[in-house]
């Protein structure tokens, strides 16, 4: 085939690092000592994070053809292949997952004191699975690895959680299963309509009938608009945060929200692309409604983590409004920004892990002065509230702005809409940390608790301190980051060609709609 | 590229500051911060001495964004405008800097002061030198940013804290129109770069644009876009509330952000966007219209303010509402002339209440701000009390200090403006007699009379340190002789030399008047300066009762006043409240009643059915034995008979 | 002499009838087992006598599979029975119901 580019390096980059975190699992299933697993499981998420940095290097920019691919035969009988590789849209978030999993097990050095083997072994299983679905280029590996994912999470979730872990856990499991179930029978479809087989590249080239793109983009949706997670199939995420072990927070933030829009990206978009447009006024104004009502009842919460959850709803708002604004600078946008909310809100969950094994509540109400008191801490958190904000020479600020560009540029009035949202981060971000930093301590913890609230300490800057560098980065310098996913996108807007006018694409939608009944 | 040490000096300072303050440089930070802005300043002055032989420096750095057609650098324009503001602000912020050394010592966050206030130098000079729109973008949200922190630097005071937060947010709102109108420009020239933004903008003529439904004339449209972001960090209507509020924030941020420099950001932004503006009457209407009713607007509420820094800011609103009025009407070299003097004169002003409060403060080891408890401090301050009354002559236009000649300027070019130019010069002469009078009263209740603070501390009240006064002279130095680049023809030939200067980016203003109206026009605003301080002598000097007596006369208008219009409570009730209510009361209840209640409610649904069926589930082996048997029955039944 | 195919099939109905009887009526779990034996085994009389009738073997080795599944449901279901036994010391079915709903 001469749309890819097979792996040219010595060895095989993207199976070693898919494989690299099970293996690790699996070492781990035969040690006791707690310690020597925590050494491990550092050790084999550095080693997977350095073997896939070569990816980046040998990355070709100029190409939007899959690259470093690998194939081999699997079960031929129905055509299925071991097949991976990777573009510029996917090379990101390998390096993301893999940056923030070592983070992960940073965090829960000393927080995770239960069933230490089991919870790495949970986390490196997520790693795999993670990686795993960014890199599959065939539907029945990615099923696996989609699927694979909810496994670790749910334990992660469900075991290391808070009080209401279990409803919490449930909650989240079901929800994204039934979104994945639909997709399935999507997947199926496109299995017999493609000529048996579930090669997602092949499978991109077919032009499907306009009827049938419409249905199999709602099975699709289904499945990305629970994980990204959309309005109004958003409240599993708030509870899943909440009750999330740090490490689980910070995966369930940085990573796995993403797959949602990932999905999007890698499927609805390029192989349903009639569809898509048919959809792209219903699925903007459901952007709109998360960053505005997201961002609403942030300013309700009484309790830390869960603002952060909520405000993640606002932020993965701008990523599909984004995405589907459906041009260069709204889908790079949406891309970066993605990067960014795995960045910014990845670290904002370490932090609150961070002082919540000091304080140990989570109730805004029970902070206040802790400027004074942690001061180091309160400087790393005020970076990270106006990083969220967009402030400029932060990443937040160039996602947001190309966001809003693209939509401003696809029609001013999602522009301006969006741009409200904000202002109204704004508001609940500061005022967070106004209740939480500011003012005089309400609870004083040298009396109450065992626990004096202690600075963070030099382990916990180590782990901080990597993502505060990349919010700079891109800040000031985003092209780093977004020239490896130019031929990527402009590859993806340009197969989006529009046969009829947006008018005749809302009609299609009433019209599919109206058939029902 | 040497100039890109400019903003880079300060910024250093301020890594440094922030990393190794705490533990390492501690009291010591000056010694970093200080010497920083002051090679700023001596860079500056060499790139404005470039600027004054003909040389306009232009230079990209690096690209900065990329994104398909779209794309913006990092880099700096030197032109004579931004020269200008360079000198303004380096050189304010040298002599705060010194200031700040006596004003701050010993605070806890010494160290963490002298950081964000270097970090907000670097922001408004990436701001001011910027050459493309995002890129002062950038420098105009970092001053916010810089102002937020300053603001709240006492952040255990709830006020202060609330005042940062106020300050960030209301600037929000300005800065969502000055966003869209960046992306509107890119759209509309393919280009965020001044030069060629500012080359196209002639092709704006007469393009129209659709704007939910409606017709808008494109330049209109940006242009207003773009003064919502002066609105806000300018203050003007409606967006003025942060700037009183922010006097939380300690003297020397007062004086150099919230005066003398970030401010008048959106001055700048205006001026610098006069090729955009000329294509627009409404929008220049406008800015003109806001410009004139903020400068009465606010001076009115100065009337009766206690707090002596927050006469000073209103009266800062009002003079800003001036230089407003002045870009609005055409006469942006005036408006900048304006900038740059009342940096001097008002920068005095704030640092010499710094003085008076510092110097309180050792008496009574507590902050004072109430003038009605001060008096009576010319005897024990008589230096201050000096340079206090050189600005406050600077700043109501007495006949050549510094703010006569801008002053005069900006009335005189509003005067020819037509028909809404009469109205505005009306509204600007009203507002000369409001600030004449409420700079009169502050001197005469703050210095004159006797001490009102209580007993036993008047012999505890000193002059302040040097490393304080010194400053103040600098200062006062300019408020006296800033004006002197910008003495209209009408006395000296050619002397109006910032305009010329000013000539090749904001152009020449139009309109000409005979030599009697522009007399007149002086001699109108020097009368009502004369007047205001006349009716302020007798009023807090000679006749003591009679503010008492006037104030319970017009009860009304004074409580109105005294409560600046209410309009904090306006915004409070009416945006602020209904958003924390809504979000509260009915977007929670919807998220955990209706959407959580259909997400709950299904499996509920299932658990009831299934509650109900498994009845059927005796557990009896007999029952299930028959229910089998029939089964077989039937299956044999349907077997014989049905088929 | 031959013996007439209807015969067996009589055999198989009455026995089957019987077991289903016994199945119903009876309220001890040994001789509800033991009915369950009998339907099974009646049904392979039918299975062998229509087998050797139709001179096709596919009869015949279906009843060793019966015979076989017998063998291991009756070796369970007295396993699971004297495990129950032990806890409940009761076989009368009517006293019996874990699995109720």
């Amino acid at each position: 085939m001469e749309d890819i580019i097979y792996n040219q390096l010595s060895y095989p980059i993207l199976t070693w690092s898919v494989f690299l975190p099970l293996i690790g699992a699996l070492v781990l299933l035969f040690m006791r000592n707690a310690h020597v697993v925590r050494w491990t499981a550092l050790l084999f998420t550095i080693a997977t994070f350095i073997v896939s940095l070569p990816l980046l290097n040998n990355f070709d920019k100029s190409t939007h053809k899959m690259q470093f691919v690998e194939i081999h035969e699997w079960i031929p009988t129905w055509d299925i292949k071991y097949f991976v590789g990777i573009d510029g849209i996917s090379i990101l978030f390998l390096f993301l997952t893999t940056l923030l999993s070592i983070l992960c097990v940073l965090v829960s050095w000393k927080a995770i004191e239960t069933k230490t083997k089991e919870f790495y072994m949970a986390i490196l299983t997520m790693e795999a699975g993670m990686l795993g679905v960014f890199v599959s280029l065939d539907f029945f590996l990615f099923y696996i690895f989609w699927e694979a994912m909810l496994i670790p999470m749910f334990i992660l979730i469900g075991v290391w959680g808070g009080q209401n872990r279990v409803y919490a856990s449930i909650k989240f499991f079901l929800y994204t299963l039934v979104g994945s179930v639909l997709m399935l029978v999507g997947i199926i479809v496109l299995y017999f309509y493609g000529g048996r087989t579930l090669d997602i590249l092949a499978l991109s080239e077919i032009q499907y009938p306009v009827k049938m793109q419409f249905w199999l983009f709602l099975a699709f949706f289904a499945a990305f608009a629970v994980k990204v997670p959309m309005f109004p199939v958003h409240t599993w995420l708030p509870d899943a945060h909440t009750e999330a072990p740090t490490a689980g927070s910070v995966i369930l933030a940085g990573v796995l929200i993403k797959m949602g829009a990932y999905g999007f990206l890698r499927f609805s978009i390029p192989m349903l692309p009639d569809a898509t447009l048919i959809f792209v006024k219903p699925i903007l104004i459901l952007s709109i409604i998360a960053i505005v009502y997201g961002a609403l009842v942030c300013f309700a919460q009484k309790d830390f983590k869960r603002l952060i959850a909520y405000s993640s709803v606002s932020h993965m708002g701008f990523v599909t409004l984004g995405l589907f604004a459906l041009n260069t600078q709204g889908v790079e946008g949406g891309i970066l920004q993605m990067l960014n909310h795995g960045i910014i809100t990845g670290a904002m969950f370490l932090m609150i892990g961070i002082i919540y094994e000091r304080t140990h509540t989570r109730v805004i109400a029970d902070y206040g002065g802790f400027a004074k008191l942690v001061p180091l801490y309160a400087g790393f958190f005020i970076i990270l509230t106006f990083a969220s904000i967009g402030l400029p020479g932060t990443n937040g600020f160039i996602g947001e702005f190309l966001i809003i560009f693209g939509a401003f540029k696809a029609r001013m009035i999602w522009g301006v809409l969006a741009a409200t949202g904000i202002i109204l981060g704004a508001g609940y971000m500061l005022w967070l940390y106004q209740r939480i930093f500011f003012q005089d301590a309400r609870t004083d913890y040298e009396a109450t608790g065992a626990h004096p609230v202690s600075d963070i300490n030099v382990r916990e800057v180590i782990t901080i301190l990597p993502l505060i560098v990349f919010i700079f980065w891109i800040g000031v310098h985003p092209d780093t980051f977004l020239s490896y996913m130019h031929s990527s996108v402009e590859n993806l807007i340009k197969n989006l060609n529009m046969t009829t006018s947006y008018a005749e694409y809302e009609n299609m939608l009433v019209k599919n709609i109206m058939e029902l009944f | 590229m040497k100039y890109a040490l400019i903003p880079l000096l300060p910024f250093i300072a301020f890594v440094l500051n922030i990393v190794f303050g705490r533990n390492y440089i501690k009291d010591r930070a000056h010694w970093i911060a200080v010497p920083a802005v002051f090679g700023s300043f001596v860079l500056a002055v060499s790139a404005f001495t470039d600027v004054l032989s003909g040389n306009v420096i232009n230079i990209n750095l690096y690209s900065w964004i990329t994104s398909g057609d779209f794309h913006v650098t990092v880099g700096f324009l030197i032109d004579q405008l931004s020269a200008i503001m360079l000198i303004v602000v380096t050189s304010i912020s040298t002599l705060i800097f010194i200031y700040s050394i006596g004003y701050m010592h010993g605070d806890g966050g010494y160290y963490r002061f002298f950081a964000y206030l270097s970090l907000f130098v670097f922001s408004m000079l990436v701001l001011v030198m910027a050459n493309n729109f995002l890129l002062m973008y950038f420098g105009w949200e970092a001053v916010g940013l810089c102002s937020y922190f300053l603001i709240g630097f006492w952040f255990h005071k709830k006020s202060a804290a609330d005042a940062g937060k106020k300050a960030f947010i209301v600037n929000r709102f300005g800065d969502f129109g000055f966003g869209l109108g960046v992306i509107l420009i890119f759209l509309t020239f393919g280009s965020l770069d001044y030069m060629q933004v500012f080359g196209q903008a002639g092709s704006l003529l007469g393009q129209t644009i659709d704007l939910f439904g409606y017709d808008v004339d494109l330049a209109t449209l940006i242009c207003l876009l773009l003064f919502c972001g002066a609105v806000g960090k300018s203050a003007q209507i409606p967006l003025h509330v942060w700037l009183p509020d922010a006097m939380e924030g300690p003297t020397p941020v007062s004086a150099l952000i919230h005066a003398a420099t970030m401010v008048t950001a959106g001055v700048f932004m205006v001026a610098r966007c006069n090729p955009l503006f000329n294509m627009s009457e409404i929008a220049m209407n406008t800015v003109a219209i806001v410009g004139g009713v903020t400068a009465i607007f606010a001076a009115t509420i100065a009337l009766v303010q206690n707090d002596i820094k927050r006469v000073i800011a209103y009266s800062t609103v009002s003079q800003l509402g001036y230089m407003f009025l002045a870009l609005g009407v055409g006469a942006y070299s005036a408006g900048i002339f304006h900038l740059y003097t009342h940096a001097y004169f008002k920068a005095l002003l704030f640092l010499g209440s710094g003085s008076v409060i510092h110097a309180l403060h050792h008496a009574k080891h507590d902050d004072e701000q109430n003038m009605q408890k001060m008096g009576g401090l010319r005897k024990h301050m008589p230096l201050t009390y000096r340079v206090f009354i050189i600005a406050t002559l600077s700043i109501t236009g007495i006949p050549f200090l510094a703010g006569f000649f801008s002053k005069d300027e900006i009335l005189w070019r509003a005067f020819l403006g037509g028909e809404l130019g009469r109205f505005l010069w009306l509204l600007g002469t009203i507002a000369a007699l409001l600030t004449a009078f409420y700079s009169w009263r502050l001197i005469y209740l703050t210095f004159h009379g006797s001490y009102r603070g209580g007993e036993g501390q008047e012999q505890h009240i000193h002059e302040s340190p040097k490393v304080i006064t010194v400053p103040l002279m600098f200062l006062a130095f300019g408020a006296i002789f800033a004006g002197y680049v910008g003495i209209p023809p009408l006395f000296v030939e050619h002397g109006d030399k910032i305009g010329e200067f000013l000539a090749p980016v904001l152009g020449h203003p139009e309109g000409h008047g005979t030599h009697v109206q522009e007399f007149f026009v002086m001699g109108a605003s020097i009368f009502v300066a004369l007047a205001g301080w006349i009716v302020a002598y007798t009023m807090y000097l000679k006749k003591t009762d009679l503010p008492q007596k006037i104030g319970s006369l017009f009860k009304p208008i004074h409580t109105l006043l005294f409560n600046k219009y209410y309009i904090d409570e306006l915004y409070s009730r009416s945006i602020v409240q209904p958003v924390l209510k809504a979000s509260d009361k009915i977007i929670l209840a919807f998220d955990t009643y209706v959407i959580e209640g259909i997400v709950n409610g299904l499996p509920n649904l299932i658990g009831l059915f299934s509650r109900k069926f498994r009845t059927v589930q005796t557990g009896f082996l007999a029952n299930y034995g028959l229910v089998m048997a029939f089964g077989v029955l039937c299956i044999i039944g349907y077997m014989i008979f049905v088929r | 002499m031959l013996v007439p195919l209807s015969w067996y099939i009589i055999l198989s109905a009455v026995i089957f009838s019987i077991g289903v009887f016994g199945f119903l009526a009876r309220r001890n779990l040994i001789i509800m087992f033991i009915s369950i034996e009998l339907m099974l085994n009646s049904v392979n009389i039918s299975l062998a006598a229509f087998s050797h009738y139709l001179q096709v073997m596919r009869g015949q080795i279906l009843v060793f599979f019966v015979i076989t599944v017998a063998a291991a449901e009756a070796a369970i279901g007295l396993a699971i029975l004297i495990a129950y036994y032990k806890n409940n010391p009761t076989i009368k079915v009517d006293e019996i119901n874990l699995l109720k709903g």
